[in-house]
């Protein structure tokens, strides 16, 4: 927590936790499919779901999935946005499990076809976490650069990832590595204190045991 | 953050023989390796969205809930009455606060300080300051920096959440940064700063969060009126050379402990209080018919 914290963020009402921090975790989203999204839909859990409408929560999700920040004004226009721009929306219910109480699970489909479901909650102030992608468990927060790896459980790859990674000059900020219970998955969720470069991602990809890679981007 | 009581931050100014204003900026330069500059600015963004917000009020907008709006626009029309019982100052800033609040109710773009609920306190009085007083925006900027410092230490200490300590921990803690934030515009040594703050705070310990429907509407908007008043009347009381019998720090710290003392039904659950009552049950159940 710094003083933004205290004096901050700007953003649209009425809930740092039901407004911004929906908006953040579909501006996330938006981010992390790297596509306009054309489907999206929305399960809303726990006081997502009991409080949700009163705090434009819906409004919220859906502009945060049309990239818009939690400071966005077109926030409670989103809805006409959304069909302005060709990206269809529906809402329903869900009960997941070992959640925190503001969570959603978002099920977007990509211009070309990407398909992602993913697990946010807004943890308290407007702080979210990404909880899991793909039903892989992966617990970042969308306030750093971060790179999401699936990679098979390979000897030596987390050091190779790291060395590699210093070697390049980005420092990590935060890593966590995500066993899959299944199989023989597992998942680096690193958040690095600057912006990773194109060639690196690229090199991360063509390493041998990274299944995919996915990058977070600060940038617009 | 480096500032857990208000203590340290009187001692680290003393040692650095600079301003309050002046420590936590140091300190923010410190933590997240920014420049002067650059925080500095960043504060000015927020003080200038804080006046964009006031400025930006519609008087015709009504929340999600349909409960609140347009009260602002009343005591807009109010301030114009001439038998008004208190001045102009005071009239501005209990405008001002309604207005920031409602504006959060319909969506509108605010500063949360510290948290959207809040969000109509420390620019009520500062605004309406800066309308009164002659004074340059990069002093008003400076009061921003007292109110962050303040809300620092009782974050780390204590609490700026209605769900962890009720509403003492959210409109309190503003009333607190802001009276602080006054004293320092109206020339107050740090000590005046310090109990200022700490004066607002103790008027507003127990205040319970039992938002009607869970939402930040009632009675939050209201309450933004109360803590702005309250920073102003405990600033007043402070540049009289009037003190907190109780050290400013203790009673953060008797906020700290007050709030885990409050049950769980008064702590944002909307499960006792005013949450519960008819009126509120009937606005309740309006709202699940519309969904
Ligand atoms: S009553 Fe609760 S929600 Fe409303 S301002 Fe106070 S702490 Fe925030």
């Amino acid at each position: 927590m710094n003083i933004f914290d205290i004096i901050g963020p700007v953003m649209v009402g009425p809930s740092s936790s039901h407004t911004a921090g929906a908006c953040k975790i579909g501006y996330v989203s938006r981010k992390l499919m790297a596509q306009p999204i054309v489907k999206a839909e929305i399960f809303l859990h726990g006081s997502f779901l009991l409080t949700g409408k009163g705090h434009g929560t819906n409004l919220a999700l859906v502009a945060g999935l049309l990239g818009m920040k939690p400071d966005d004004k077109r926030i409670p226009y989103s809805f006409e946005q959304a069909k302005k721009e060709g990206m269809d929306f529906s809402f329903g219910e869900v009960d997941l499990k070992d959640v925190h109480p503001n969570s959603v699970l978002l099920k977007l489909t990509g211009e070309d076809g990407r398909y992602l479901e993913i697990v946010g909650e807004s943890v308290g102030g407007s702080v979210i976490n990404i909880a899991s992608i793909n039903g892989q468990a992966a617990n970042f927060s969308g306030d750093y650069p971060t790179l999401i790896i699936q990679n098979r459980d390979l000897p030596g790859l987390v050091a190779n990832v790291t060395s590699e990674l210093a070697k390049r000059t980005i420092n990590i900020a935060t890593m966590k590595l995500n066993r899959s219970t299944r199989g023989e998955n597992a998942v680096m969720i690193i958040e690095c204190d600057h912006e990773v470069w194109d060639a690196a991602i690229k090199w991360l990809k063509e390493l041998e045991g990274v299944i995919s890679v996915t990058y977070y981007s600060l940038e617009n | 953050m480096s500032f857990s009581t208000l203590k340290e931050v009187l001692e680290y100014s003393e040692a650095k023989k600079v301003p309050f204003w002046e420590a936590i900026i140091l300190d923010d330069m410190r933590e997240r390796g920014v420049t002067r500059g650059e925080s500095f600015e960043t504060m000015r963004g927020m003080y200038q969205a804080m006046r964009m917000a006031d400025e930006d009020y519609e008087a015709d907008l009504r929340s999600a809930s349909g409960m609140v709006g347009g009260d602002g626009a009343k005591l807009e029309a109010f301030s114009q009455k001439e038998n008004r019982l208190v001045g102009d100052f005071l009239t501005s800033v209990m405008e001002k606060a309604v207005k920031m609040g409602e504006s959060n109710a319909c969506m509108k773009r605010i500063v949360a300080a510290p948290t959207a609920g809040s969000c109509g306190v420390i620019p009520a009085v500062l605004l309406s300051y800066a309308e009164k007083r002659e004074v340059s925006e990069e002093k008003m900027v400076e009061a921003l920096f007292v109110a962050a410092g303040i809300g620092e230490v009782i974050a780390t200490s204590a609490s700026i959440s209605g769900a962890e300590g009720g509403c003492q921990a959210e409109i309190g803690s503003a009333s607190a940064m802001a009276a602080g934030a006054v004293t320092y515009l109206e020339g107050g040594d740090n000590e005046a700063i310090v109990h200022a703050a700490a004066l607002a705070l103790k008027n507003m310990l127990g205040l319970t969060c039992d938002p009607v429907g869970g939402l930040v509407e009632v009675p939050c908007i209201k309450r933004n009126v109360s803590g702005a008043v309250n920073a102003v009347i405990s600033s007043q009381m402070a540049m009289a050379g009037i003190r907190s019998a109780i050290v400013p720090d203790e009673v953060i710290d008797s906020m700290r402990r007050i709030g885990k003392l409050l049950p769980s039904c008064l702590r944002e659950t909307s499960q006792e209080g005013l949450a519960i009552t008819p009126s509120a049950q009937q606005v309740t159940k309006k709202l699940a018919q519309k969904s």
